[in-house]
């Protein structure tokens, strides 16, 4: 340290490093205070209850509750981690463990792609070839439904789940799996049985991660999933918290209710994700100790 | 690692160059249109100030392209345009809080002192898929159908098929217009609320259950879809205009018969009824009457 101190350049750049440091707290505080501000009002306005536990959302007649949003965007986060789950977890075992170098980066290189394609595009794509094939498999007046935005989004937490698991499989040391091999296991039960269970912590990391991006989409799922305020079902219409907040801000008048219970929506939403991220912390805090 | 940066790499180059592409295209857009106003720029005393406008939502995009067009042609003047709504227009007209009131709707009776003046009418058409049976509808058939009261095509002629509704979110211009119009005001039972006009008819062409409604003017490009007749009557700018076609409504200016109008504001106003402004009104979607 005294080293350090001594150079006047070192000290100049300790001071830029820190204020990069500083200014993502900045941005963080500011915009909790200002989605506290902003959505307070209107909670206090219409109520905590009514607005929480409310079923009916319609702005024209002044009733806003957002039980509908909550409960879609509960629903269809665990759809698709349920659906996700396995199926990335599959992958990652695959990559990890059975396949030979060259599938492997073949694999690798197509998922960090599903990673990079933008979340419209997804939408694009099921809005004109998903939610005819729901119509059409399940004989329904319109596909676009929970249903379509539950399989969107187990596809855009594909990548993430199965990237973190690869890694959290590759760290297992190799002595579990050669000390199960010669106790006359079989490959899968060495991968079921020791490696995953040695590398749960980082799965579970997946998980969470999974949910977080499944919770904070909207782009592709106001396309596919109809957004209309309806109690959740699987096959009806559905608005999630994110959609309902980007359904209506361009038209709500300013300085309406309407547009401070957007804000209120967005306060829910941020609580929602905040939720995710202390338990993220707990889980990552746990495999440290 | 390095493949897949590089093809993220290229992705973002490519989607800059889209990108750029655009604005490009809006821009020489922008220059066409102030071009064209340029001949009527003609006025002897040069205009200057300020011209407030508030009011509807709907006619955010008539506004523009007239405002555009109006300031390029006298650069001493500067519009303003507050979305608010019709109600609120015409309220703010009525109390002088702006120049000119914006109405997508005509006065009520109850709002007196006040004249409005038609720029242009709107034509609100009713979409289905290509491939639907029905060709015609009745106005009636069309509330039933978007209230929940009639739920299968096969009731209005067309093939055994359940109706999927498909509308616009709350607070949109066309729901708004075509709500009021069809009488189904907070009532409609959809199947979809979409964000925007390519939405719908994207949805709309997609499912042969489907019904929608989008401005006239973003129908008649539109592939898989087709505009149904309503009382017999199709939706073109000529049927708007004779007002055969009933889901019509009329984009009004709105001025308090008390006030006395600023030069530059009366001077937009003689051009938003002039024939010059036709075409930049046809431009923004809607039916010009002069």
């Amino acid at each position: 340290m005294t080293t350090k101190s001594t150079h006047p350049l070192e000290a100049v750049f300790h001071g830029i490093f820190f204020a990069c440091g500083a200014l993502s707290v900045v941005f963080v505080i500011g915009i909790t205070a200002y989605l506290i501000i902003s959505g307070l009002p209107a909670i206090s306005q219409v109520g905590l209850i009514d607005f929480l536990l409310g079923q009916v959302w319609n702005p024209g007649k002044e009733q806003f509750g957002i039980l509908p949003f909550i409960l879609t965007s509960v629903y269809g986060t665990i759809g698709a981690t349920l659906l996700g789950l396995p199926l990335g977890l599959l992958t990652a075992l695959f990559l990890s463990k059975f396949s030979s170098r060259r599938v492997s980066r073949v694999i690798r290189s197509a998922v960090e792609l599903l990673a990079g394609i933008p979340s419209v595009v997804y939408g694009l794509v099921g809005m004109i070839v998903l939610v005819p094939a729901i119509q059409h498999a399940f004989n329904l007046a319109s596909g676009a439904t929970l249903a379509a935005a539950i399989l969107v989004l187990t596809i855009m937490i594909l990548p993430y789940i199965v990237n973190v698991s690869v890694t959290a499989l590759d760290a297992v040391p190799r002595e579990y799996e050669e000390g199960s091999l010669a106790l006359g296991a079989t490959d899968t039960e060495t991968y079921f049985k020791i490696s995953l269970r040695a590398a749960r912590s980082g799965v579970a990391t997946a998980i969470v991660q999974g949910i977080g991006r499944a919770l904070g989409e909207a782009m592709a799922i106001i396309m596919v999933a109809g957004t209309v305020a309806n109690m959740p079902e699987l096959f009806e219409s559905v608005r999630f918290l994110t959609t309902a907040i980007v359904s209506e801000m361009s038209y709500a008048p300013y300085g309406s209710l309407q547009r401070e219970a957007l804000f209120s929506i967005a306060l829910v939403l941020f609580l929602f994700i905040v939720a995710v991220n202390v338990l993220l912390n707990l889980i990552v805090r746990r495999k440290e100790d | 690692m390095k493949l897949s940066k590089t093809i993220k790499a290229i992705a973002c180059a490519g989607a800059a160059l889209a990108l750029a592409a655009t604005l490009g295209a809006c821009s020489s857009n922008a220059d066409s249109s102030s071009a064209g106003s340029d001949a009527n720029s003609t006025d002897a005393v040069e205009l200057s100030g300020n011209v407030s406008t508030n009011g509807s939502t709907s006619m955010e995009k008539v506004i523009g392209s007239l405002g555009e067009a109006f300031m390029a042609a006298n650069p001493g003047v500067t519009i303003t345009y507050d979305a608010t709504g019709s109600g609120t227009g015409i309220e703010s007209a009525s109390n002088g809080s702006c120049d000119l009131g914006l109405a997508s709707r005509d006065l009520k009776s109850e709002e007196t002192g006040l004249t409005s003046i038609t720029i242009a009418l709107d034509g609100i058409a009713v979409v289905v898929n290509a491939d639907c049976g029905v060709d015609n509808l009745t106005l009636d058939q069309v509330s039933k159908i978007f209230t929940g009261e009639i739920t299968n095509w096969s009731e209005v002629g067309g093939a055994d098929l359940e109706i999927s509704c498909i509308g616009r979110e709350a607070g949109s211009g066309t729901r708004d217009g075509f709500e009021s119009i069809t009488g189904t005001k907070d009532s409609c039972v959809l199947d979809q609320e979409l964000t925007s006009t390519g939405a719908v008819l994207t949805a709309v062409s997609s499912s042969p259950n489907a019904i929608g409604y989008a401005s006239l003017s973003a129908v008649e490009s539109a592939d898989g879809i087709k505009a149904l007749t309503i009382d017999g009557v199709a939706c073109s700018e000529e049927t708007v205009l004779d007002g055969t076609y009933s889901i019509q409504r009329p984009f009004n200016i709105v001025i308090s018969e008390n006030a006395q109008l600023s030069p530059q504001a009366q001077a937009f106003v003689d051009f938003a009824t002039s024939p010059e402004a036709a075409d930049l009104i046809r431009g923004a979607g809607a039916v010009p009457l002069a």
